[in-house]
């Protein structure tokens, strides 16, 4: 292997970093979004990571698994985004207070 | 691994595989047939028949799927509380649903879905597997929160569940790669066999993993720090939909960390210290905060936050024993806590209901055998002796008394002395509150009765006989050691 292991975990654990930051700091709700399935990649790159480390295949599988549950939770996000845009006309996470009193 | 354990082996799932084939088949009639009634029925009739799949499983330990299921007493003990807290949500949703005008029958195949999903966490022994039941719960219950489609109230739960939920989620995947990472395997029997070797090679993977999913379960179960969701959540989901996120995924996060952190990863010690704390905010930062509260919703949210601290109490001292209270605890808790919510389930059906804990006033004229039922429900949920709510405690307690957490246990006695008040507050505005108008009489449908009766009688029966409930609990174990 010419890239040791170890890249893959750094990159992995920055690409987790700036999601978890993206989450936090930015108001859009898509922005948020997308910055979740960026954690969930993360994840991904690192399980693929390590199942090259164990020269195990069960890591690819784990993957597929996630991928798919990706997408249904995508499909399921997006949907109530845009309910959430029509009745409110915004999707800015700041303007969601309407319970804090 | 043993012989049953190295094949697919479907019959181990057939209560799984029943709701799911109810609840498609519920999608697929619901859009020519339109007679809601039935559709719920039928729904029902799915649970009730999953739960007697499911008690014919009790004390017959079986493994399949190449060791990822794992069907033993544990496992049934909570597929038997979701079940029961779907068939209770369910019977409260009809009625709730009909009177708010938004009586769709999807609602019954979500129920059905996400039950299946929170039953595939509590017998999974394998962490993918565990990660897939979570999702399959999870995402049924997005769309349950937002089912009032024109409210903005429903609309900002529904999204924040989502976004909190879909940021837990990415956590608890990080932290199985990690494990993952750590010990070349995702599957928890080989973890808890190799656990001494994986701590002192790949240690740091393991525990920043274990840490990572603790974090993933702790926004599931709402644990204080994770929590900030829960309130606005609750208060603006359907109140039947905030009754069943209040119990079962609550119930399925515990399970999952009961196998994870108990099971698997049972011999890391270290990580009762995390417990301990996680405990100790929990409870009080649940309590306290529900005092401040005017809303019956929010401040049953709260409540639920500082239960889940109680339970943590429990997971601190680890061991059989922490399996058997917390098992039985939430059992007692989906019985008191749902019936809670049944009472305002009824008072929010009335037209331009707010749930605010004054709407109470006036009650004990009005409904007094209601008024009462209110009374006994939050004796219970404050944990007064002949309820299930004291046994529960009680359990918890001692289990920790006996590990010597003398500190951690006062801490706990005193929250739920905080408890009484904002719950006896509840009690009180029914029973002495001077209504400026005259209580509005609430509409009693035969579906609610039923509630009403179940959920007493679990109450009561748990409380005043908790040697059969503890027996049961005791049981309650896992079984591939």
């Amino acid at each position: 292997m010419i890239v040791p292991i170890e890249h893959y975990l750094i990159l992995s654990a920055l690409l987790f970093a700036i999601g978890a930051g993206g989450v936090i700091i930015s108001r859009n709700l898509i922005i948020i979004f997308m910055s979740i399935e960026l954690m969930l990649n993360a994840a991904n790159l690192s399980i693929i990571a390590f199942s090259l480390m164990h020269n195990l295949m069960d890591g690819h599988v784990l993957v597929f698994i996630v991928m798919t549950v990706a997408a249904a939770e995508a499909a399921v996000g997006l949907a109530i985004i845009i309910m959430v845009y029509r009745k409110r006309d915004t999707i800015n996470a700041d303007k969601f207070n309407l319970m804090k009193r | 691994m043993d012989i049953k354990s190295a094949a697919i082996f479907f019959d181990i799932l057939y209560p799984e595989i029943f709701l799911l084939a109810v609840g498609m088949f519920i999608l697929v009639v619901g859009n020519v047939f339109k007679n809601r009634t039935l559709l719920a029925y039928l729904s029902l009739a799915g649970l009730v028949g999953a739960l007697v799949l499911t008690f014919q499983q009790w004390n017959a330990p079986q493994s399949g799927f190449y060791g990822m299921v794992q069907i033993d007493n544990f496992s049934i003990f909570f597929n038997v509380i979701f079940l029961s807290a779907g068939i209770i949500a369910t019977l409260m949703a009809r009625d709730y649903l009909r009177a708010h005008g938004i009586e769709r029958f999807e609602f019954y195949p979500l129920i059905l879905f996400a039950t299946v999903g929170m039953m595939i966490m509590a017998s999974s022994a394998d962490l993918i597997v565990i990660f897939l039941g979570l999702e399959i719960m999870s995402i049924p219950l997005y769309v349950m929160a937002g089912f009032f489609r024109n409210d903005p109230n429903s609309n900002e739960s529904s999204v924040k569940y989502f976004i909190m939920g879909a940021f837990a989620t990415a956590f608890l995947l990080y932290g199985i790669a990690l494990i993952y990472g750590a010990a070349g395997t995702t599957d928890l029997r080989r973890i808890m066999t190799d656990l001494g070797y994986l701590v002192s090679h790949s240690g740091l993977f393991l525990y920043s993993g274990a840490l990572l999913v603790l974090i993933g379960f702790g926004f599931k179960v709402a644990a204080v720090p994770f929590h900030m969701w829960v309130p606005d959540v609750y208060q603006g989901a359907p109140t039947p939909v905030t009754a069943y996120f209040s119990v079962a995924p609550k119930a399925a996060g515990f399970a999952a960390i009961l196998r994870i952190f108990i099971y698997g990863l049972g011999g890391l010690n270290e990580l009762s210290v995390i417990f301990w704390i996680l405990a100790i905010l929990t409870m009080s930062v649940g309590n306290l905060m529900a005092i401040f509260q005017t809303n019956i919703k929010r401040m049953l949210a709260y409540s639920s936050i500082a239960h889940a601290g109680y339970i943590m109490v429990a997971l601190s001292v680890g061991g059989d024993g922490a399996v058997s209270a917390s098992a039985f605890y939430l059992l007692a808790y989906t019985f008191f806590n749902l019936g809670g919510f049944a009472i305002v389930t009824l008072i929010n059906s009335r037209s331009g209901s707010t749930a605010a804990i004054d709407e109470m006033k006036g009650m004990s004229v009005r409904h007094p055998f209601l008024a009462a039922l209110l009374a006994l429900f939050m004796f219970a949920l404050a944990g007064f002796p002949p309820t299930a709510g004291f046994f529960g405690k009680f359990y918890l307690f001692s289990e920790a008394v006996k590990a010597g957490y003398i500190w951690l246990t006062v801490i706990a006695v005193m929250n739920s002395f905080v408890s009484v008040y904002y719950y006896l507050r509840v009690v009180v505005v029914a029973y002495f509150g001077k209504a400026d108008e005259e209580f509005a009489p609430v509409s009693f449908k035969p579906a609610i009765w039923l509630v009403l009766v179940i959920t007493a009688a679990g109450t009561l029966i748990l409380g005043l006989l908790p040697q059969f409930g503890l027996q049961l609990a005791q049981m309650c174990m896992f079984s591939f050691k």
